[in-house]
């Protein structure tokens, strides 16, 4: 079945569309609330929230806005950043803008966690600090453009080009 | 459009990463439908996205899917009764609002009735004010002349119908006092057209006729009676047609009623 024909059926909340959909996402949404949370348990019942909150927000996904993986991966993040910011950032005192990505790369092993370490540095392989950096802020932290251009101090038009680069590397490693 | 270059700008990975702008979202969306390298780019992106957070994560547990499911169907009655109340609700504000609507039409409707009803009263109201006032007025007229004709100085003289008009009469009440004569004309017939009747007070010997007045309005006056002075030192009165405005001198053959004072 199509793409755009499976999230059609979930808007019209067709539970078997839903399904699918959970299927093909929920591992990539689940890595996102990880890698910002840094917490499997919390993690997991963030990510339940996130695709409830999926569901009830069905009919306002609008395809002309972006991709229905861009629009879970932001309602994910903010959940995950809600809860960084609420509890855990008071509690630990930690630095909001801290590399969570970059972190995971470097102390996974510290997370009690099954993630999938070698296959992750596989792909972020040849990936210079930079990229680690930039990904981490669009991706998993929906730093706008301008945002991440003032956090890590390059022209905003650098942003663009070095991103593209990033993922290009990616994209490659995929194929080894 | 350069196709290779757009996708060289880096636009497209921004675009997944959902950190474009909604006009620019907007403008990305327009190409992918329209060229499909771009589709296939973003797909490729998108996939790179897939495996990068993929490979973070810890793996879900088991029956994760199960575990949403039973919370949303939780969710899911509640929709068809929030879904029921609203619709009644609303439509029963549409059909009270309605009905207030045609319940104020009909008010106007019949208040503008009324209005008009009490225009038309109203003016019944004063056509019969009027004709009081009218009736007042001559029963006031009828009764000053009634008086006048009482007078003690009045003398009555009957004018008889002449050879033109045999069964015509007619009265004269003399106030030789007030120098006044009131004609009471109710047995004249109406003059025709053009022409008038004119009172001439006469003396006989020898025949000297003096103009008194004439009857004008002959028809407008309903009491048949009119007034006109009269200073003459009159042994009779007759009463000529004449044409309208009058004549200086009596018309004899068009004599109606004549009637000498009795000494």
């Amino acid at each position: 079945m199509e793409l755009e024909e499976l999230i059609q059926k979930f808007q019209k909340k067709e539970i078997s569309a839903f399904e699918k959909l959970y299927e093909m996402y929920s591992e990539n949404i689940l890595g996102v609330i990880n890698t910002i949370v840094k917490n499997p348990e919390r993690a997991q019942e963030i990510c339940q929230d996130v695709f409830i909150k999926v569901w009830d927000k069905a009919d306002t996904y609008n395809p002309a806005k972006g991709r229905f993986f861009t629009w879970i991966l932001n309602i994910a993040r903010n959940a995950a950043i809600d809860e960084v910011r609420s509890k855990s950032f008071r509690q630990q005192k930690r630095n909001l803008s801290a590399d969570y990505f970059v972190g995971m790369l470097e102390d996974s092993e510290d997370l009690q966690s099954k993630v999938d370490t070698i296959g992750l540095k596989k792909l972020v392989a040849n990936l210079k600090e930079k990229c680690v950096q930039l990904i981490s802020l669009l991706y998993f932290q929906g730093f706008t453009q301008k945002e991440a251009a003032e956090e890590l101090n390059i022209p905003i038009g650098t942003v663009k080009t070095r991103n593209r680069s990033c993922i290009s590397q990616i994209r490659e490693n995929m194929n080894i | 459009m350069d196709i290779e270059k757009y996708i060289a700008s880096g636009i497209l990975e921004l675009y997944v990463a959902g950190v474009l702008s909604e006009k620019e979202n907007l403008e990305v969306h327009g190409y992918v439908q329209k060229y499909p390298e771009i589709k296939t780019e973003v797909e490729a992106i998108e996939a790179a996205m897939l495996a990068l957070t993929e490979k973070s994560s810890q793996g879900l547990s088991n029956n994760s899917f199960e575990s949403i499911k039973s919370k949303i169907g939780k969710a899911v009655p509640l929709q068809p009764h929030a879904v029921k109340r609203t619709p009644w609700s609303s439509y029963l504000g549409w059909a009270a609002s309605i009905l207030f609507a045609i319940g104020l039409l009909w008010l106007y409707m019949e208040n503008d009735k009324l209005k008009s009803e009490i225009e038309i009263t109203e003016q019944e109201k004063q056509t019969l004010e009027e004709q009081i006032l009218n009736a007042r007025e001559e029963v006031a007229g009828t009764s000053t002349i009634l008086d006048q004709l009482r007078d003690k100085n009045v003398t009555v003289i009957a004018l008889d119908g002449q050879t033109v008009s045999p069964t015509s009469f007619a009265k004269a009440y003399w106030n030789t006092k007030a120098q006044k004569v009131f004609i009471d004309a109710q047995g004249l017939p109406e003059p025709p057209q053009g022409f008038t009747y004119q009172v001439w007070s006469l003396k006989l010997d020898p025949l000297i006729p003096t103009s008194v007045g004439l009857l004008d309005n002959f028809t407008s006056n309903t009491n048949r009676v009119f007034e006109l002075p009269n200073a003459n030192e009159t042994e009779a009165f007759g009463i000529t047609l004449e044409p309208e405005g009058g004549s200086e001198s009596p018309t004899l053959e068009q004599l109606y009623t004549l009637g000498a004072i009795a000494s």
